[in-house]
């Protein structure tokens, strides 16, 4: 028989689900170009996440509290292990660390109306702190980074608490950079360096290395501040358990975990999808930590990386965490990504809900930019406004879950009211899998 | 005029004390004794005072620093006169790593030898060392000048922006875009400058300092460079 008689069919044609479209075009785009790609955010990829857990509402062995009526409390007291002022705030969700310069001033002004109202915390970037930011926010974190652009003794002590950064999730271990395009006047004036050059953030501190190191720097700091401020550390999870013990043991007050979702304003595709852990699997080893040494809840735990909504509030207490901080969601509240930019984003090779080449300040939003026509579009006090809608929707949502599992606040939740979905949320979140007893590593 | 003595009374209450002196206080000059090492000695001070510290003195001591005279009669540990501000922080003896790191103004004097990451990340600050420096020093170097009358470490000036460098002695290596300047005229007025300041003017050669700073082809990401890193 010729091939011209056959008369059966040919197989489909069928894509490699290793070779998929997307890695066909990252090594085309690489051949052309020479060089890594950079974007903002966090990983996209598929992660065990909070949807791998549910939670146990109460039933015939557990009384639920009142849905509309009966008292579930949501505040949090940050700092209370040596700060003279600990931080009281309404709500459990702070919003993250995120830059004046990889972020415009309207959008940072807006992050403080938006934190203000809901009663809550915002916090500075690598580039300082604006007048704009610290007027419109009632609680402000001060960020303390290797690079120190922007840092003052002033400023430190208009900060209501102090975060040391030693790494944030989507690249633990590395540090940054601002590339030029997005260096205009104001940014280059507040970071000391000439307008419009790539501005390198280090990826260590300039004058103290390791945890011994770390413990005389964080008294430094006290002593500059009088022992007032909280000193928070942030982490990006990657050994959790041991980075949370060193940061107790170094005598910080509270302690943020970043997991690997958490975003980024600009770093390598291959750092933000390959280095770290998710933030499910880091929370249970850090509060391990904690409890080890006699610290929980005595040293506070933020957790964030990756948090959207008010079941990852409640299930992220549950396992522990004091409170979270969100940074991708709170700009998606702002309007980051929102379809009516559609166009916009066509124009410029990206579509809405896939827009993260933040670093090139193109942003038709106006949240990730630094060019006026851009950023003049994102009104500061409407963005606020629906920040801290956002912000009070995953609150009443938190306390949905956590009065149905008959806690009357939501540090009352515990792992004990959540179960997992799949065997590796169970072995990660060290909780059982649903219907069974059986935690993969520690049940038989 | 005070006088601490630090082994009846503790860093913090020094500190403390000093934080409350306004701009305009009578109480101008400070004796520090039985310094003893310890750490943040005289830190995030902003008035226009004297404090003479009798002894050597452990990590960041001036830290943050804003108007303050500074006299370390001794050495110093990590990070002396970190992120200082403003005012002049003297050294006697000798000062450990990070000296003046991410300085933004005011002057640093090391009588000494300074270690390594001496000026790292430093942002306006001026520092005059007497002695030499170690590896890694001016490291990210944004702004200000770093005067050494003896010899710099490896790697000197790595990833350099605008700071401005002035080694009489030998380098052992230049980092990463640190390149060798011609030193002209307006180099020398600014070494002499310096040099009044640090009391050390006419002591030395101005033509035996040799001038380095960024060749600023690193100041914008260019693949062809990726093997500088």
């Amino acid at each position: 028989m010729t091939s011209h008689e056959r008369n059966w069919m040919p197989t489909t044609p069928r894509k490699s689900a290793t070779f998929d479209d997307y890695s066909l075009s990252e090594i085309r785009r690489a051949a052309a170009t020479g060089i890594y790609d950079i974007r903002g955010g966090g990983s996209k990829r598929r992660l065990p996440n909070f949807d791998d857990l549910v939670m146990l509402g109460a039933s015939m062995s557990r009384y639920p509290l009142e849905g509309y009526r009966e008292k579930c409390g949501t505040d949090v007291v940050l700092g209370t292990r040596f700060a003279k002022k600990p931080i009281h705030l309404k709500i459990p969700v702070t919003i993250a660390g995120m830059s004046f310069g990889s972020l415009s001033a309207n959008a940072k002004e807006a992050l403080g109306r938006g934190a203000s109202l809901a009663g809550t915390s915002t916090t500075t970037g690598d580039g300082g702190m604006t007048p704009e930011e610290r007027g419109q926010s009632t609680t402000l974190v001060y960020q303390y980074l290797p690079s120190r652009y922007g840092m003052n003794p002033d400023d430190l002590r208009k900060a209501d608490a102090i975060e040391i950064v030693i790494g944030q999730g989507a690249k633990p271990g590395g540090g940054g950079m601002l590339l030029g395009q997005k260096i205009s006047d104001r940014v280059a004036e507040m970071r000391q360096l000439p307008k419009g050059i790539d501005q390198r953030s280090a990826c260590r501190h300039p004058d103290w290395t390791g945890a011994d190191d770390l413990e005389i720097k964080i008294n430094e700091l006290r002593e500059i501040t009088d022992w007032e401020k909280p000193i928070y550390l942030k982490v990006g999870a990657s050994r959790p358990y041991f980075d949370v013990a060193l940061a107790v043991k170094s005598g910080a007050d509270v302690v943020v975990l970043d997991g690997m979702q958490g975003g980024t304003a600009a770093t390598q595709e291959v750092f933000i999808e390959h280095v770290g852990i998710p933030l499910l699997s880091a929370i249970r080893p850090a509060v391990q930590a904690l409890q080890d040494l006699g610290m929980h809840r005595k040293v506070q735990l933020i957790v964030s990386g990756g948090i959207r909504n008010g079941a990852d509030v409640a299930k992220a207490l549950a396992l522990g965490a004091d409170a979270v901080a969100v940074g991708t969601a709170a700009l998606v509240a702002l309007g980051d990504n929102d379809p009516k930019w559609e166009k916009e984003y066509a124009q410029i090779g990206s579509a809405p809900g896939c827009y993260d080449d933040w670093h090139e300040g193109r942003d038709p939003a106006g949240i990730t930019t630094q060019t006026p026509e851009l950023y003049k579009r994102l009104d500061p006090v409407i963005a606020g406004r629906r920040l801290a809608n956002y912000l009070k929707v995953l609150t009443l949502e938190a306390q949905t879950l956590a009065r149905a599992c008959g806690k009357n606040h939501l540090h009352n939740l515990e792992p004990e009211d959540l179960a997992a979905l799949t065997i590796e949320a169970a072995a990660m979140a060290r909780v059982p899998l649903a219907g069974t007893t059986w935690i993969p590593g520690a049940t038989a | 005029m005070p006088s601490i003595d630090l082994s009846k009374t503790s860093v913090r209450e020094l500190n403390a004390a000093l934080h409350k002196l306004k701009a305009d206080t009578n109480e101008t000059l400070w004796t520090v004794t039985n310094p003893n090492g310890e750490h943040s000695i005289a830190a995030g001070v902003d008035a226009p005072v004297t404090i003479n510290v009798q002894g050597s003195v452990g990590y960041f001591c001036g830290g943050m620093n804003k108007h303050a005279n500074i006299v370390i009669d001794g050495s110093a540990g990590q990070g002396v006169g970190e992120n200082m501000m403003s005012g002049r922080i003297h050294v006697k003896g000798d000062a450990s790593q990070s000296a003046g790191a991410t300085g933004r103004g005011g002057l640093l004097i090391v009588d000494g030898n300074a270690s390594a990451r001496c000026g790292i990340s430093m942002k306006g600050i001026d520092i005059v060392v007497k002695g030499g420096i170690g590896h890694l020093s001016a490291f990210m170097g944004q702004n200000g000048r770093l005067v050494v009358f003896g010899e710099a470490g490896e790697a000197l000036g790595d990833s350099i922006y605008e700071a401005r460098l002035y080694v009489r002695g030998p380098v052992a290596g230049l980092g990463a875009d640190c390149i060798e300047k011609p030193l002209r005229d307006t180099h020398k007025a600014e070494l002499m400058e310096l040099l009044t300041e640090a009391g050390e003017a006419h002591k030395i050669d101005i033509a035996e300092f040799r001038r380095y700073g960024s060749a600023r082809k690193l100041y914008n990401f260019n693949i062809d460079n990726a093997g500088a890193y």
